[in-house]
């Protein structure tokens, strides 16, 4: 379960200055769609979880460990946070093969996701001896999903991962996701500027607009 | 004709020496110092990238000079080396390394700077988001991604090493089989009247040798670059 009530106020935002209330609670096995035009500041809500961005007040909860807390200032760094955050541009390190990408994030001590049920669920075992450069934007992307599943989230964040992608690619990519949602139980959160696609993978869909998570009603 | 004597093989290898003792003393510093240039905003740093710079444009002579003062014999600090330590480092090939050390510097910096702004912050935060304390991102992440960069600095600071002069016969002198390398011995041998054959022998010398390490970094740099790709 991942407990979010969080105030953000950013000043300098790229677009114009941004303030943004967002509370929701979310539990495993759940998938919780935002969709937001652009600049509506989905990317800031998806960093403010994972600590690269901090909010100016509120509580982020996972379970019953606290990542952030603004009274009690307390502020879990990112690398403490069991995040898996899926970017927009896979971000995938250039210098290693897929199979070191996907290790890159593992704890040391086994975790329940294992690095053979990530490769069955995504096929991308033959993939493994590769380097980023030489994969296609769908191949990429499913990557960049296994590592983040391998860094044992708490939380699955997806920051439109497919909008990098051309419609033939994203058809292709598509059901992967909804396998891994599927297939792994986790809360995930799906952002995208895109209806239908958010309406396809998760369970129910809410709008950042005006500064405000809202549940449509 | 064509075989080395062993003076000149001594002086050959010894101007090796310096020059790889000098790119492992500066490998650390320069990382460090590039990486606080090229990643940090502090109060100050306009001074320190000037400082650092410094050895650029200035005589190497001054340098020379004001190394005798720091470290000399009788320097602030080397007066303080010779007496708890007995470390000397003038007339040591050891003030050889440091003073082209001190030259190579900039050079160093310079370009592990340039490859460290060419990494992409983007792909740190990323590390960091998978569990990586920002020593780890460091050194899985953003070294290995300038590594360019720290070769480019090692080879420049070679050569530089190779090439230097002023500021090694200023601090460390001209000694024989100890501080003379190879620009210091072409000098020594233009000084006396029957030098100039022996002067051109190790000017060739100097020019093999210097061929001899470009080609080196080129198949370094060509094996980095299919091991990345």
């Amino acid at each position: 379960m991942l407990t979010v009530d969080i105030q953000i106020h950013q000043p300098y935002a790229v677009t114009s200055p941004l303030d943004l209330h967002a509370r929701f609670e979310l539990p495993a096995g759940r998938c919780l769609g935002i969709m937001g035009a652009s600049g509506s500041g989905k990317t800031t809500l998806l960093h403010s979880i994972a600590g690269l961005l901090s909010p100016a007040s509120g509580v982020i909860r996972s379970h019953a460990d606290v990542w952030f807390d603004a009274k009690q200032h307390i502020q879990l760094p990112p690398w403490q946070r069991p995040v898996g955050l899926v970017f927009q541009d896979g971000r995938l390190f250039p210098h290693m093969t897929v199979e070191q990408n996907l290790r890159y994030g593992m704890p040391v001590s086994e975790g329940q996701i294992s690095l053979q049920d990530v490769v069955r669920v995504l096929e991308i075992g033959a993939l493994l001896k590769r380097k980023p450069g030489q994969l296609s934007g769908g191949e990429k992307q499913r990557v960049a999903i296994g590592r983040a599943l391998l860094r044992q989230p708490a939380v699955l964040m997806m920051d439109e991962p497919l909008s990098g992608l051309d419609d033939h690619l994203k058809q292709q990519v598509l059901p992967y996701i909804k396998q891994v949602i599927a297939s792994f139980a986790l809360p995930t959160l799906y952002v995208s500027h895109v209806r239908e696609e958010v309406a396809e993978i998760a369970n129910e869909v809410w709008v950042l607009a005006q500064g405000q998570l809202r549940q449509p009603v | 004709m064509w075989t080395l004597s062993p003076a000149e093989l001594a002086i050959v290898l010894l101007s090796l020496k310096v020059a790889a003792c000098c790119v492992l003393v500066l490998l650390l510093p320069a990382i460090g110092m590039a990486w606080l240039l090229a990643r940090k905003q502090f109060w100050g740093h306009a001074l320190v990238d000037a400082l650092v710079h410094l050895p650029m444009v200035l005589p190497p002579v001054v340098l020379g000079y004001m190394l005798l003062v720091l470290l000399g014999r009788r320097g602030w600090i080397g007066s303080w080396l010779y007496e708890q330590f007995h470390i000397q480092l003038t007339f040591h090939w050891w003030g050889a390394v440091i003073a082209s050390a001190v030259m190579a510097f900039p050079l160093m910096v310079r370009a592990i700077r340039q490859a460290l702004m060419q990494v992409n912050p983007l792909l740190e935060q990323a590390a960091q988001t998978l569990g990586a304390s920002p020593a780890k991102t460091f050194f899985t992440i953003t070294l290995p991604l300038a590594y360019h960069g720290v070769l480019t600095g090692g080879i420049l600071a070679f050569s530089r090493s190779l090439g230097e002069f002023g500021a090694t016969i200023t601090f460390a002198g001209n000694l024989e089989g100890e501080t003379r390398t190879l620009p210091l011995a072409i000098y020594s041998l233009t000084q006396s009247p029957e030098g100039d054959a022996a002067a051109l022998r190790l000017v060739i010398l100097s020019v093999l040798v210097s061929v001899a390490a470009l080609l080196v970094s080129q198949w370094l740099e060509r094996r980095l670059l299919r091991s990345q790709r």
